[in-house]
């Protein structure tokens, strides 16, 4: 049995059949793991300064010289990195006074915040197959992002009191811009907004839920938003899946979510878990929420400093060196960002080669957490996954490049 | 997706029995359950007047004849197929041979399921346990209602 790191389900179920150390069967896999397993062998990174192969040594010595010497470094990165990792990260962060900035920062940060200091009720994923009768996928589309989050927690398995699963224990609800392969599935409880329209989603749901008529023109989504009402008053145990979809579409108004949450608990018992994506972005805000008091942007230059403007996106205008692991943020940002992150002396670690190790000064190739590198991670609602490695591979671990530039620094 | 209708007005529509059966109706349901192939119908075949209707037929049933169909005519399109196993989990047959593995949504784990994910996309074994196998079928379409990418079809 093998861990699929390929995205926060953290699915323990994975046979794998090997054949000379090349992956040749693989059963339980979704295609998006799948994808990831079949491609370890392909377009693997190597260590590199400046373009020119070098050995392993030399690009970690290398890294740790642009590393000390730099006055503002910025460590980025971290959600595709093992709990292990991320504490000697941290430390990293520590001994060379730099910011420190994961994905959750552009990404699930302020939903992740509220849960992991209980603002918001949250729930483990069995206690949503065990127990979970109304499931809202909010912005969110697990069929593509989470391809198993359905089939293994959510809608389709029977659970200790769901006995009847999907077929008249579960009613899902979608609500999203487009008919996602998701919305396919739940196609009566299907809720479509306009771009942007989910803050004026929350207030006609709050009108509904206190029995008053949804300011909504269309008297269709009116009249569907009252059934909506009375379907969330009567559930026993609801769990809301908010996913990107949601954050950026309040950008600003992300507050107003609160006061549907309490309101929700008031009528019935509703519980939160954001869809997050990397497999361990939830084992980062929480590693660093207990070292710090805060779950991303933190600068120890000065002690312990937090705000906005240690945010990758703002952090990167005044950087003099950066260190990217596990992530392609080349890819990920705004052209506009990205061209300033171009221009920053760059360390990259990463099993694979992206357009972020293809601009970086050094590159430091590393194992594939789960197939080559064994560690432990958050799954989405933080339950702990270990995981040892199934494959040998020449490659170290993230946790082990990381202790060696530590020393090296 | 064929439905006997469509095979009938193909068919020379004269009842003439040659194929065994006393009407060209039940030929075409016999066509679609697989108990006979267009061969069977000797007029078709040799009456030059029924060739367009013959090439007709042979294009409408490709997929039923395709080594792709299983028995009971499920076909997988694989290039949609997410390997998100819901259909491994809502199949009715699998939720009861398989309740400490597939009803809890894992992997199959007794060796009697009807589906399962292998090489990230969904593969049918054991199709003789499927609700749609052998003459009394029942019509279940538990795997087709929940699979997001529209990947499996019964013909």
């Amino acid at each position: 049995m093998a861990v699929c790191t390929g995205c926060s389900l953290l699915c323990d179920d994975i046979e794998l059949e090997c054949d000379d150390g090349k992956i040749s069967l693989t059963k339980n896999l979704c295609r998006k793991g799948e994808g990831r397993y079949r491609s370890l062998r392909e377009d693997r990174l190597v260590p590199a300064v400046d373009g020119v192969k070098v050995s392993f040594d030399e690009a970690i010595s290398k890294a740790a010289e642009m590393l000390g010497d730099a006055e503002n470094p910025l460590l980025f990165g971290w959600s595709n990195s093992t709990l292990e990792a991320q504490r000697i990260g941290i430390d990293l962060a520590k001994k060379l006074g730099a910011t420190i900035d994961d994905t959750s920062s552009f990404c699930q940060g302020y939903l992740m915040e509220k849960v992991l200091r209980g603002e918001y009720p949250t729930c483990t994923l069995d206690e949503v197959r065990n127990f979970a009768d109304v499931l809202i996928y909010w912005g969110s589309d697990p069929s593509s992002s989470q391809p198993r989050h359905m089939s293994r927690f959510s809608y389709f398995p029977r659970g200790e009191k769901r006995q009847r699963g999907y077929e008249e224990d579960r009613t899902a609800i979608a609500i999203d811009v487009r008919k996602s392969p998701t919305v396919v599935i739940t196609a009566d409880g299907f809720f479509r907004i306009p771009p942007g329209g989910d803050a004026e989603f929350i207030e006609a749901l709050l009108a509904a839920l206190g029995g008053k008529m949804p300011k909504v023109k269309d008297k269709k989504m009116k009249k569907k938003i009252l059934k909506l009402g009375s379907t969330l008053r009567k559930a026993e145990f609801g769990v809301i899946f908010p996913g990107l979809g949601l954050i950026y579409s309040l950008k600003d108004e992300i507050d107003k979510l609160t006061p549907l949450i309490t309101r929700l608990n008031e009528v019935a018992s509703y519980k939160l878990i954001p869809m997050v994506g990397h497999y361990n972005m939830r084992g980062f805000n929480q590693t660093l929420l207990e070292e710090t008091g805060h779950i991303n942007r933190v600068s120890f230059k000065d002690g312990v400093e937090h705000g906005p403007q240690f945010a990758v996106t703002e952090a990167v205008n005044d950087c003099d060196a950066l260190m990217v692991i596990g992530s392609d943020l080349i890819s990920a940002l705004p052209a506009a960002i990205s061209r300033k992150v171009a221009r920053i002396p760059t360390v990259a670690i990463d099993p694979h080669r992206n357009l972020t190790t293809d601009m970086a000064r050094v590159t430091i190739p590393s194992a594939l957490s789960g197939l080559e590198a064994g560690g432990s991670a958050l799954r989405m609602d933080g339950v702990k996954i270990e995981f040892e490695p199934v494959i040998e591979s020449g490659y170290r671990s993230d946790a082990e490049i990381l202790s060696r530039i530590m020393e090296a620094v | 997706m064929a439905n006997v209708m469509e095979v009938y007005q193909l068919l020379p529509k004269t009842n003439c029995k040659e194929c065994g059966y006393p009407t060209c109706m039940a030929f075409a349901v016999a066509l679609l359950g697989k108990e006979k192939i267009i061969e069977d119908c000797p007029p078709l075949i040799e009456n030059p007047k029924y060739e367009k209707k013959l090439e007709k037929l042979r294009e409408l049933l490709a997929p039923l004849m395709s080594a792709d169909a299983t028995e009971t005519g499920m076909i997988i399109h694989t290039d949609k197929c997410y390997g998100c196993g819901n259909c491994v989990v809502a199949c009715p047959v699998n939720v009861a041979n398989d309740p400490k593995g597939t009803a809890l949504g894992f992997g199959p784990k007794s060796g009697r399921a009807i589906l399962m994910v292998e090489d990230g996309v969904i593969k049918c074994v054991n199709v003789e346990e499927c609700r749609r196998f052998g003459p009394e079928k029942i019509l279940c379409n538990a795997c087709v209602v929940t699979c997001p990418g529209r990947a499996i079809e019964f013909i």
